[in-house]
């Protein structure tokens, strides 16, 4: 898409765009309606509603598919589209009657929406009605077939924005169309029944049951009632339902969700969150965001006890530890703790991501990595370094997929751990599973690649030659050799000479030009070929780097090779934050590297416990029943809202026991602005939505600060720190668990246990002990993750009590041992 | 008549006629003599005579005249709006809710609220109903929005209960499945028109 601005009139309205975009999306950002059922911003156009026709100069368009070009005029509605829109609409409603009694959609139905807006009053064509069977496709995914219109919306966002493809369109059993149906009909109404009639959406690996990563996206998109979780099925009519706008608490992504509630039962009037629901043409949720919203810590009311014995804590503490995902008000309360009382703050996520961030800042002259993931769907080649895309950030590995799918992009995916999910996002996308270690060679390689190489230094440059060597090889090929043979007619017994062609295998020696990077990193021997076709024509770039490097023994090398590599490549840089505010902590607290004395553990292990889970001393709200801002991984200060009531204490009450507290947690909002980078903006003046157009208007940008850019040479890669022997645990969540709140949510059911591949599973049997060094260790239950490739076991750190990271300290990946149980 | 007449309040001039009665007793001794006239005249039999006689007519007889009113009651309009009943399908038995919400919804006074689930027969089944009598003001807008008629005004009008809980669960409501063949089809209020049929476009079927 170029960026060229151009003008078109839609019904006589002027509207600026850039020349590439389709007529309905620059409809939209202008607010005009053009009806359309079928299609979803930012995916492909799908043509199976055939509602959106529209005259573009004259001519009958699809406005979903059809671009602008400068000066077109569109005409939205004359009396032929309304008619062929009419018709569609009837057939639509066709075994669907619209005075449906039980649907979850209720009233939010986009189908009865148009039915009204088109004003349809009578039905004029019937075909009888094929049985369809109600499924329910995972633990959280229920299709009712009945309701179905085969939109393909589930289809289109599950293939372009979250990658699994679980669904798709099968055969549905139903009757022909009427004969006469063809003339009578209008043209586009016909094409639609037609399709409509034969097909129905079914999970596409061929089973009853849908093997993806149970996001729920595809509920969200379904205009009717046909794809529900299951838990909210038959629960509550969505007019029933308070919406609260808010961010979802479990990734670094920040997304922006609304938690919809009403009252529990007849018998329980407090409040329970029925389900989460996204502006799902905007942004894309995943399993946890979506399911994992029954989280919140519910008590009876203020325990002066417990809170008199908090303070006293307080006063006696010399650590406070904490994890991030708490909000940026409590970061500050925080940090105005350790300067009030002198006591550590101590942060295994943050602290790791923060050094990697200030020796990236010193190298790169800039505070914070330049891009954000809306950057990155943009660009057309993407790379992704040292995160588990599935696990890590769902949202990154849905920017990965969109790159192969909608830009016709091409990505690079290096990681110790091979994944069989993200070779599927598209065809020119490259597989590194490379050894534990190695992730400096990766960044080489990038650089290799990539780099401007006049922008790098001669030694880079030497270095990097180094590994380039020609070596003669023999090639078998393939030719066509013409081979004279003399054939006898038996009929008429006369032999001729006849001249065949018969394929020969011969050998060939050539000079191959090898990058010893790809060797060394498992690249297969095509790489090279097939990376210049991957490059070819495009234009953008970006890298992604994950926690992988900020554990990382050496993390301050790689920091400064992510540095340079967004200096000389001009890639748009975006760094995954290892947990939910991650990012805000690093820049709003002094971290400390050791804990000592008596520990506060603060929704984590420590001497005195607060926290949201039941199990602690003193109850603090969970992020659901807060106010307050993240910080994203878009490097955007992001609201959230109470979902629900907390009648307890709050970290505030303890502030303002010892003085220093204010009025309301949302007071500490504005006092951001005394951070680098934050506003001074108030919590009720921060926006939390979107535009018709897709602009994010939630709260507000970080202003990347510029810092002193020190002249930091990059180190050569070092071979001593590679593992690639024994038995490696590699410190990893489950696709949908980041935190203790997204255990306690009842539909998230990834349990603890260690995950590994199908083959490694069948080695080690149901129930393992993984040994660490320091003599700790784990009894695991051996969970098979069938995206998983490779022997390296995958053990999960949500579980604040396990102290997963503390066993792991300062690496992602340790060398364990393995026993049998 | 003119109206000066009206307006002459001139009472003692009129025409009025005067029943003829007995002159009052003057002395003591009159007075005594009436008393015991009257006493021993036996009037009072006549009076309790027309009673036993109407008495024996109506118990022996057949001849009542009133309804026995707490065993019998006279028939109400269709249109009053009573106690809330909820009707079954006629045919299953199955009470025809189908928990959409809309009374509940509707209710002016909030006083409806339901919980809803889904069933092992792939149904929304209502697992519970409540309507809150303490705040029903019986607008009837619940029978009227009901879709399935099955939320209707019943005729029972007597609202007086030790609890007002008593009312006001679905089962208490429901036709009991022994009256099923007593339930009668609810012509008031919310009910289809009798020439509903003639105002519709029907959808054609293909069977």
């Amino acid at each position: 898409m170029s960026n060229k601005e151009i003008t078109v009139k839609i019904d006589g309205k002027e509207c600026k765009s850039v020349e590439g975009e389709y007529i309905l999306n620059v409809a939209r950002a202008n607010d005009i309606f053009i009806p359309a059922i079928c299609y979803l911003t930012r995916c492909s156009p799908t043509l199976a509603c055939r509602i959106c026709l529209v005259e573009a100069d004259g001519k009958r368009v699809y406005a979903c598919n059809a671009k602008v070009k400068d000066g077109m005029e569109v005409t939205v509605t004359n009396e032929e589209i309304l008619q062929e829109r009419r018709a569609i609409m009837e057939v639509y409603d066709v075994n669907h009657p619209l005075q449906c009694g039980v649907c979850d959609q209720s009233g939010e139905c986009e189908l009865q929406n148009y039915t009204l807006e088109l004003a349809v009053d009578s039905q004029s064509y019937a075909i009888p009605d094929t049985i369809r069977q109600n499924k329910n496709w995972s633990d959280v995914l229920h299709y009712d077939a009945g309701l179905c219109i085969v939109c393909e919306r589930c289809v289109t966002v599950c293939k372009d924005m979250i990658g699994d493809s679980a669904i798709k369109t099968g055969p549905r059993g139903g009757e022909a169309l009427p004969k006469e149906a063809k003339d009578t009909m209008p043209k586009d109404a016909y094409a639609m029944w037609n399709k409509l009639q034969k097909s129905i959406i079914v999970p596409s690996n061929g089973t009853d049951f849908t093997n993806c990563s149970d996001c729920g996206e595809c509920t969200a998109v379904c205009p009717v009632g046909a794809l529900v979780s299951r838990d909210f099925v038959y629960k509550s009519n969505a007019w029933e339902l308070k919406r609260i706008p808010a961010t979802c608490a479990h990734c670094s992504s920040g997304c922006q969700i609304y938690y919809e509630t009403k009252h529990t039962s007849i018998s329980d009037p407090t409040e329970k969150i029925y389900r989460v629901t996204n502006e799902w043409n905007y942004v894309s949720l995943c399993g946890a965001g979506r399911f994992g919203y029954d989280f919140e810590n519910r008590v009876q009311g203020k325990d002066e006890e417990a809170f008199a014995l908090a303070l006293k804590a307080f006063n006696t503490a010399q650590s406070i530890k904490f994890n991030s995902a708490i909000t940026n008000e409590e970061a500050l309360m925080l940090q105005r703790l350790k300067e009030k009382l002198g006591v550590k703050l101590i942060n295994h996520d943050a602290k790791a991501f923060k050094d990697f961030l200030a020796s990236y800042s010193k190298a790169s002259g800039k505070g914070l990595y330049g891009g954000d993931l809306k950057e990155v769907m943009k660009s057309d080649f993407v790379i992704s370094v040292g995160a588990s895309l599935r696990n890590d950030n769902p949202n990154a590995r849905y920017a990965f997929n969109h790159v192969q799918k909608m830009n016709k992009g091409a990505g690079l995916y290096f990681h110790p751990v091979g994944d069989t999910l993200v070779s599927t996002f598209g065809k020119s996308v490259e597989i590194f599973t490379h050894q534990v270690g190695q992730e400096e060679l990766a960044l080489y390689l990038i650089l290799d690649l990539f780099a401007n190489k006049e922008r790098l230094d001669d030694e880079t440059k030497e270095y990097l030659a180094s590994f380039h060597r020609h070596e003669k090889r023999i090639v078998k090929e393939k030719i066509m050799e013409e081979v004279s043979q003399s054939v006898t007619d038996k009929a008429t017994g006369e032999t001729k000479e006849v001249i065949k062609k018969v394929p020969k295998t011969i050998e060939k020696e050539i000079e191959v030009q090898i990058n010893g990077l790809v060797e060394m990193l498992g690249g297969n021997d095509a790489f090279y070929e097939n990376f210049e076709k991957m490059k070819s024509k495009k234009e953008s770039f970006s890298l992604i780097i994950g926690e992988d490097l900020y554990y990382h023994p050496h993390s301050r090398n790689l920091s400064r090779l992510v540095a340079l590599i967004e200096e000389v490549c001009d890639m748009t840089l975006v760094m995954i934050p290892p947990r939910t505010n991650s990012l805000g902590v690093a820049m709003i607290c002094d971290l400390d590297e050791e804990e000592s004395g008596y520990v506060i553990g603060y929704n984590e292990h420590g001497h005195f416990r607060l926290g949201s889970r039941g199990f602690s001393k003193l109850d603090i709200p969970a992020l659901n029943q807060q106010e307050g801002t993240f910080t994203n991984i878009n490097k955007r200060v992001v609201p959230t809202n109470a979902a629900l009531d907390y009648h307890g204490y709050e970290l505030n009450d303890i502030l303002n026991a010892l003085g220093i507290g204010m009025r309301q947690a949302i007071d500490f909002t504005p006092q951001l602005g005394r951070i680098e980078g934050f506003k001074s903006e108030n919590f009720d003046d921060l926006p939390n939505g979107y535009t018709n157009a897709g602009e994010e208007l939630r709260g507000y940008a970080l202003e990347v600060v510029e810092t002193n850019k020190e002249e930091i040479k990059v180190v050569k890669f070092d071979e001593s720190i590679v593992i690639n022997e024994g038995e490696i645990a590699y410190r990893c969540n489950p696709q949908r668990q980041f935190n203790d709140f997204t255990d306690r949510s009842s539909q998230i059911n990834e349990e603890f246990g260690a995950y590994v591949s199908p083959n490694k599973a069948k080695e080690l049997g149901e129930e393992i002990e993984v040994i660490f060094d320091q003599e700790q260790s784990f009894k695991l239950k051996v969970i098979v993750d069938d995206r998983m490739q490779g022997d390296i076991i995958a053990i999960p750190d949500y579980k604040s009590y396990q102290n997963v990271y503390g066993v792991f300290g300062r690496d992602r990946y340790k060398k364990v041992t393995i026993k049998k149980v | 008549m003119s109206l000066e007449k009206f307006k002459d309040r001139n009472i003692g001039n009129q025409n009025y006629t005067l029943i003829g009665h007995e002159a009052f007793p003057q002395t003591s001794g009159e007075k005594f003599e009436r008393v015991m006239k009257r006493m021993l005249k036996g009037e009072l039999f006549v009076g309790l005579w027309v009673t036993l006689r109407t008495m024996f007519q109506a118990l022996f007889k057949g001849e009542m005249h009133t309804t026995k009113y707490p065993f019998e009651k006279l028939p109400i309009s269709p249109r009053y709006r009573a106690i809330h009943e909820m009707l079954r399908l006629l045919e299953s038995g199955h009470y025809r809710c189908i928990g959409c919400g809309l009374c509940e919804q509707i209710c002016i006074s909030d006083c409806i609220r339901m919980d809803t689930r889904y069933d092992e027969n792939q149904r929304k089944e209502v697992s519970e109903y409540t309507i809150n009598f303490g705040r029903c003001i019986f607008c009837g807008y619940c029978a009227e929005v009901c879709p399935e008629l099955a939320i209707v005004h019943g005729p029972r009008y007597e609202t007086s209960s030790e609890q007002r809980a008593s009312f006001s669960l679905f089962e208490d409501m429901l036709t009991p499945i022994d009256a099923l063949k007593q339930q009668k089809e609810y012509p008031g209020f919310g009910a289809i028109s009798p020439n509903a049929d003639e105002n519709i476009k029907k959808t054609p079927l293909a069977y």
